[in-house]
């Protein structure tokens, strides 16, 4: 049964290969083929999760990809409760989010190639998160990359999309460059790329892999801090993560599946994929965990003031993948795992819901121009709240249970800044989320008279993987995450995570519902304390007035801190001038040396052509003319009077016997 | 009996008159008798020093032959060709026919 692992991420690409090739004469029953693999693929996920529930795992090459010299990868799978987790997570939502795109991509031209690209992404996902080695997890990585860059930049005749589409791109070529380069490192340090021969090695060689090198950090930081690297692109951390909030371009299902739930988790699920590596490593722990809270605060400050619906949800993910990678880096893997879980689902949810809510008003997207819409889309401003409450951290639901985890798990780490930071940061999530959800569902109608009229809840293909979510997303959290650090997920994956991470939760009891207990107040003081007052009725003169009082900061989060500006000015512009730079080096330097030298040819080529023409040629003319003139001047003797030339004979002959005679 | 000098110096007065013959005369058939002229002076001096040089085998008298048969073969092509020049330019005076010229 185990075995049956590579029919998951092959079905997908049945899809792909079908619905791409003959997409244009399949058309609108692309979904058919589209939706059903991904289905039959959740399937199977599922009978394996099952049996990896029972302890069983599995570790097949199933084939050899590459053997040149001493190098070899494979294609192989690992199922493990790690992977086993992550690829029923990809299925399950990504299975839900193509039946919702059913409804939300309906009429699209594209229709065809949106299942297509979807469906390479979940094989590319799978890939990814079912390889068991470096080489092969690139491969999906990669494939990931693409399906992102073709989906972001979906509705290409946009200018906008197309442009949001190429920035993805680029800036995760820099995170992916750092990856390779950690690749190279560890193949030249381990040998292998095979996680199975990788991670024993690790105590064995302790002492190479410690030992200052270059810049005085050890090769383990090094490798892992390259790998880091390339989690940041894809993940969307600082300093890569402007990428993100710009990658809402695309169609909301791609949002909810790609840039919420999947793929830029994958950043997430390296690095705990890697924890034999992280943890001998602690600077690169450092690292990471201080990245991801940063990025937890930064990201959450930038959706308090953010007015576009997506825009906030994307900045409130990176926020959440910067607890993930805080989890992370205080050696709770796990729990950022189960992070990871949980905000697949509520994420999704939230993403879906609000496109449910851009398609019921016919691509609106600025929530200023929302409101009162709880009655007219009673399905999605349920789900949305749950979903709102899920990421706020409110008990019980989904986010509650691993964020709180992560948190525990930093405080006992003994960073409490970064608890600190962490809590500061649920605050402004909680404070966001009820923002969005009060401004768009209650607050004020502020919607546009055209839009009005055909304001509607969404068909079935769409209302249902809203509920089938926010089910998920009430009872995941409790149902896998009670009782806190031993429930039912946690003695799942333990194996998987060695016993490093595990001993900084020697915590007692009361500490963890002190904690949990701080981190619910604190979520609860942004909903109801704050964001309620705030925003429930819609005429409540105290954001403006917020807004007044700290207007330059206001406009500087508004502005998104200016980064992109930044980025701009330092990167892109630097970029440029360096173009123009080699631009004038090619036009004044190497054309100009090319110019010159012909201009020499030409030169030194009249002055040939000049001896050729006097020397040579006035050499043969001259000698022509010297026979010419010759013959001008003798040819009067020849007269055609033959007695002339008798008389000439007979002088001749006269000078001759003359000649004789006299000597 | 006669000196050989007296032959010698008609001799040389009958090629003197052929050559002035052959220069002045301006009708192609005069030049061509102007020639005849020159080589029968020719052959009178071969005959004349055939007679009164010793040890001769007949050399002078045998070649004064071979000059009278050239001639009449000479005369033949020279009259034909005359001929010719006559029916291409209507006349055989060579002032006239000077065609072979730059």
């Amino acid at each position: 049964m185990l075995k049956l692992i590579w029919l998951v991420p092959v079905l997908p690409m049945v899809g792909v290969v079908i619905n791409g090739i003959f997409g244009r004469w399949i058309r609108d029953r692309a979904h058919l083929l589209g939706v059903g693999t991904t289905g039959l693929s959740l399937l199977i996920a599922l009978g394996i999760f099952f049996q990896t529930l029972g302890g069983e795992t599995l570790d097949w090459d199933v084939y050899s990809w590459v053997a040149v010299g001493n190098f070899h990868a494979t294609v192989g799978f690992q199922v493990d409760a790690l992977s086993a987790v992550m690829m029923l997570v990809v299925t399950f939502v990504g299975f839900l989010i193509h039946v919702y795109s059913v409804g939300y991509m309906h009429g699209d031209p594209g229709y065809a190639r949106f299942f297509t690209y979807m469906n390479l992404f979940m094989t590319s996902m799978l890939v990814l998160v079912l390889a068991n080695n470096y080489l092969l997890m690139f491969l999906g990585w990669e494939g990931v990359g693409l399906c992102s860059y073709l989906l972001i930049g979906f509705w290409y005749r946009k200018q906008s999309a197309s442009d949001a589409g190429k920035k993805a791109f680029v800036v995760n070529r820099i995170g992916d460059a750092g990856f390779l380069l950690g690749l190279f490192l560890i193949w030249r340090t381990f040998g292998s790329l095979n996680y199975a021969e990788i991670f024993p090695m690790v105590p064995d060689i302790q002492q190479v892999l410690t030992r200052p090198s270059v810049l005085g950090l050890s090769l383990v930081t090094w490798i892992t801090i390259l790998l880091f690297i390339g989690a940041t692109g894809k993940s969307a951390q600082l300093p890569l993560y402007v990428w993100l909030p710009d990658a809402m371009e695309g169609p909301t299902p791609v949002s909810a599946l790609i840039h919420a739930a999947t793929m830029v988790t994958a950043g997430v699920y390296m690095v705990a994929r890697s924890n034999a590596l992280f943890s001998a490593a602690p600077f690169s722990m450092e690292v990471v965990a201080w990245v991801g809270g940063l990025t937890a605060v930064f990201a959450a400050s930038i959706a308090l003031v953010q007015n576009d619906i997506k825009r906030v949800v994307a900045y409130s993910t990176i926020s959440q993948l910067g607890y993930m990678f805080l989890g992370c880096g205080v050696g709770a893997y796990a729990s950022a795992i189960f992070h990871l879980g949980t905000h697949a689902f509520f994420k999704a949810l939230l993403f879906l819901g609000a496109g449910s809510v851009i398609h019921a008003l016919g691509g609106e997207q600025d929530i200023r121009k929302m409101g009162q819409l709880k009655q007219k889309l009673p399905i999605t401003s349920r789900t949305f709240y749950w979903a709102s409450l899920a990421n706020a951290g409110i008990i019980p639901l989904a986010g509650f249970w691993s964020k709180d985890e992560i948190l525990a798990a930093a405080y006992a780490g003994h960073h409490s800044f970064l608890w600190a930071l962490g809590s500061a940061g649920a605050f402004m999530t909680a404070f966001y989320m009820f923002r969005l959800y009060y401004t768009v569902f209650e607050g004020k109608d502020n919607v546009d008279h055209h839009a009005a009229h055909h304001v509607h809840e969404s068909p079935p293909a769409m209302a249902y993987p809203l509920m089938a979510l926010g089910i998920g997303t009430l009872l995941v959290g409790v149902l896998f995450g009670f009782p806190p650090d031993h429930g039912l997920y946690h003695r799942f994956v333990e194996p998987v995570f060695a016993a490093e991470g595990m001993e900084a939760h020697a915590i007692g009891l009361e500490t963890t519902l002190g904690l949990a207990a701080v981190a619910t107040a604190v979520a609860a003081l942004g909903i109801w304390g704050l964001a309620r007052s705030w925003y429930k009725t819609g005429d409540s003169p105290a954001p403006a007035r917020a807004a007044e009082r700290f207007r330059g900061l206001y406009a500087l989060i508004l502005n998104k801190y200016r980064v992109d500006e930044l980025y701009i000015a330092v990167f892109v512009d630097f970029g440029k001038w360096l173009c123009r730079l080699s631009w004038t080096v090619d036009d004044k330097g190497v054309d100009g040396t090319v110019n010159g030298t012909s201009r020499l040819t030409v030169v030194l080529s009249q002055v040939s052509a000049l001896f050729d023409f006097r020397g040579v040629d006035g050499l043969v003319n001259a000698i022509a003319d010297v026979i010419q003139g010759g013959s001008q001047a003798f040819k009067r003797i020849q007269t055609g009077v033959i007695q002339n030339y008798l008389l000439a004979m007979a002088m001749g002959i006269f000078v001759i016997v003359s000649l004789y005679f006299f000597f | 009996m006669i000196p050989l000098s007296h032959y010698l110096i008609l001799g040389a007065i009958i090629f003197s008159l052929g050559v002035f013959g052959a220069l002045t005369r301006r009708n192609a058939i005069a030049i061509l008798m102007s020639i005849e002229l020159m080589l029968n002076a020719v052959n009178l001096n071969f005959i004349a020093f055939a007679r009164y040089l010793p040890q001769t085998l007949l050399q002078g008298q045998v070649f004064a032959i071979f000059v009278i048969t050239v001639a009449a073969a000479e005369a033949a092509v020279g009259l034909a060709i005359v001929l010719g020049l006559y029916r291409n330019f209507k006349t055989v005076n060579v002032d006239e026919i000077n065609l072979m010229k730059w």
